[in-house]
């Protein structure tokens, strides 16, 4: 799932453990503290950089067409970026589980690189303007989240938007990539792309045309779990309420 | 000297968390904190005696749900008994696996009929180790475990036979002088691994759940506990190790590394709960890896 609505990431006092009192500050040290501060909002300011490049190419383009070609470079730089996340979370700077910000970014990754990059005849697609407008909107909101979060000045607008903005976000973004891998299926499958076909000496294969049908397949589990679990996260926060967790 | 009865309850929801009825006036609230924690800490076992629990003369036991629960030898004999009996379906060529020309054709490479007996061997022991040798400490585990497990050991088996059995299956590069060398060290773990099983149940009497510090016994393979842990895990690794480089597929290889990374935290678990039960631990000894790891 390429949204990135998990909590806790980013050294905010959002914790990804359910156990954890909302608002609670980790005691983080200086140099961790500051390192994250600059971290987000440098990634605030590149998904901000990125939105108004967006915006710009609409007003005088007046189209989707080479809109993902005109902000490639600022998408890869930025996106790519975020694999420090996980190593925030492996340091143990941020509280959320290397797993679970592993699997987001590594679809984000996924997304730019191993499809939109590579397979360059969908590049032109609504559906990939849908999800880079998605991303961008869900990004600035997350980042400056955070930002916030860790100067300890949390304007009650941003974590409104934080916990609402995901509602419409979330399936539009994950509506945007799977029409976007179905887009691509006819080209990978024509150009057998990434795959290793028999015979060869380390007795392996690997089809990308089914690897992209299994990942699509992969959201009708994947996608309802995550965008509950904001659900009730929102309830949490935003409405204060004692949710009962089912125990592991 | 009068005792004093101290009752605990949540600040939020005023319910009674515990009772104390017999604290020392002397005791500070640390000590009460310790008797309070020890009461609802960790679980309670079946052999413990209710007069020997520090909990005074009301004792307030916390019921805590577990679910579902199955049986591991249950667990253990469908895990293992699925790979046994997939493996022999793509080993077979089984219609509907590979193209119809080859349904029930046999492999014109000896080192697939060899893997066919390495793996078929390696879970019939694994199954006859868990009806005869093994002596589990927990009766259950959770139930979801099973089908966890099950798609873990069954997925694994048929990817690496779709590819062993396969038609265009490539042998070896090195040929035969690899298979062989691959196979003495696939035998060589597999009696290693037996044999620290035979000793592990040694050490604890039919029916029993004591725990014991395992050690080397006459037996040359049991000679690994002086360095490792857990050299069942050591043995383990090394048996699917030489697996793969008997067949030289990347499938065998992930599987392995996959197996390792599991066996480390489990190895690293069993080594702390050692050093935390014993204080006479061998210092030279690794979780699974000597010197190492």
């Amino acid at each position: 799932m390429a949204s990135s609505e998990e909590d806790g990431t980013n050294g905010s006092s959002e914790a990804g453990d359910e156990k954890e009192a909302i608002g609670k500050r980790r005691r983080l040290g200086f140099l961790a503290t500051v390192w994250l501060t600059f971290y987000n909002i440098a990634m605030t300011a590149g998904w901000l950089v990125l939105a108004i490049a967006m915006v710009r190419f609409y007003m005088e383009k007046g189209t989707h067409r080479g809109l993902y070609k005109s902000i490639q470079k600022t998408l890869k730089f930025f996106q790519t970026l975020a694999l420090l996340e996980v190593v925030h979370c492996l340091i143990g700077i941020v509280p959320t589980s290397v797993l679970v910000t592993g699997v987001q970014v590594s679809s984000r990754i996924f997304m730019v690189w191993l499809v939109t990059h590579s397979i360059k005849p969908i590049q032109n697609e609504e559906s990939v303007a849908l999800f880079l407008v998605s991303w961008t909107v869900t990004e600035i909101t997350r980042y400056s989240f955070y930002t916030f979060s860790l100067l300890d000045h949390l304007p009650h607008f941003i974590k409104w938007a934080r916990y609402n903005f995901f509602i419409i976000l979330y399936p539009v973004g994950v509506a945007g990539e799977l029409l976007t891998i179905y887009a691509a299926l006819p080209y990978v499958k024509k150009s057998g792309m990434f795959s290793v076909r028999l015979p060869n000496k380390y007795n392996v294969s690997f089809d990308y045309y089914y690897f992209l049908l299994i990942t699509m397949a992969s959201y009708i589990p994947l996608f309802p779990q995550l965008y509950f679990h904001m659900l009730r996260q929102r309830r949490k926060v935003l409405h204060g309420e004692v949710i009962v967790e089912k125990d592991d | 000297m009068k005792h004093y009865e101290v009752e605990i309850l949540d600040a939020k929801t005023r319910e009674k968390l515990c009772f104390l009825d017999k604290v020392e006036p002397q005791a500070t609230i640390a000590e009460i904190k310790t008797l309070f924690t020890k009461t609802q800490g960790k679980s309670l076992k079946d052999e413990d005696v209710l007069q020997k629990l520090p909990v005074g003369t009301t004792a307030t036991l916390f019921f805590r749900d577990l679910g579902a629960q199955i049986s591991w030898v249950t667990v253990f004999l469908t895990e293992y008994a699925g790979p046994l009996f997939i493996y022999l379906l793509f080993y077979f060529r089984v219609p509907f696996i590979y193209g119809h020309k080859y349904d029930f054709t046999s492999s014109r490479h000896t080192v697939v009929h060899l893997a066919c007996l390495c793996h078929s061997f390696h879970y019939v022991k694994r199954l006859l180790e868990t009806l005869f040798v093994h002596r589990f400490s927990h009766g259950t585990m959770p139930l979801r475990n099973i089908f966890k497990n099950c798609t873990y050991y069954w997925g694994f088996a048929a990817w690496m036979a779709y590819y062993i059995n396969h038609p265009l299956y490539t042998p070896p590069t090195y040929g035969s002088q690899q298979v062989k060398l691959a196979l003495t060290i696939f035998v060589i773990c597999q009696l290693g691994n037996f044999s620290i099983h035979m000793a592990l149940r040694d050490l604890r009497p039919a029916g029993s759940k004591t725990r014991k510090i395992p050690y080397p016994t006459k037996n040359p393979f049991t000679w690994l506990f002086l360095l490792v842990s857990c050299p069942n895990y050591t043995y383990e690794v090394g048996s699917w190790i030489g697996f793969a480089i008997m067949t030289q597929c990347v499938p065998v290889a992930l599987f392995s590394l996959v197996g390792f990374t599991q066996m480390t935290i489990w190895a690293k678990g069993k080594h702390r709960s050692y050093l935390r039960e014993f204080r006479d631990y061998p210092p030279l000894r690794m979780p699974i890896i000597p010197f190492l790891l």
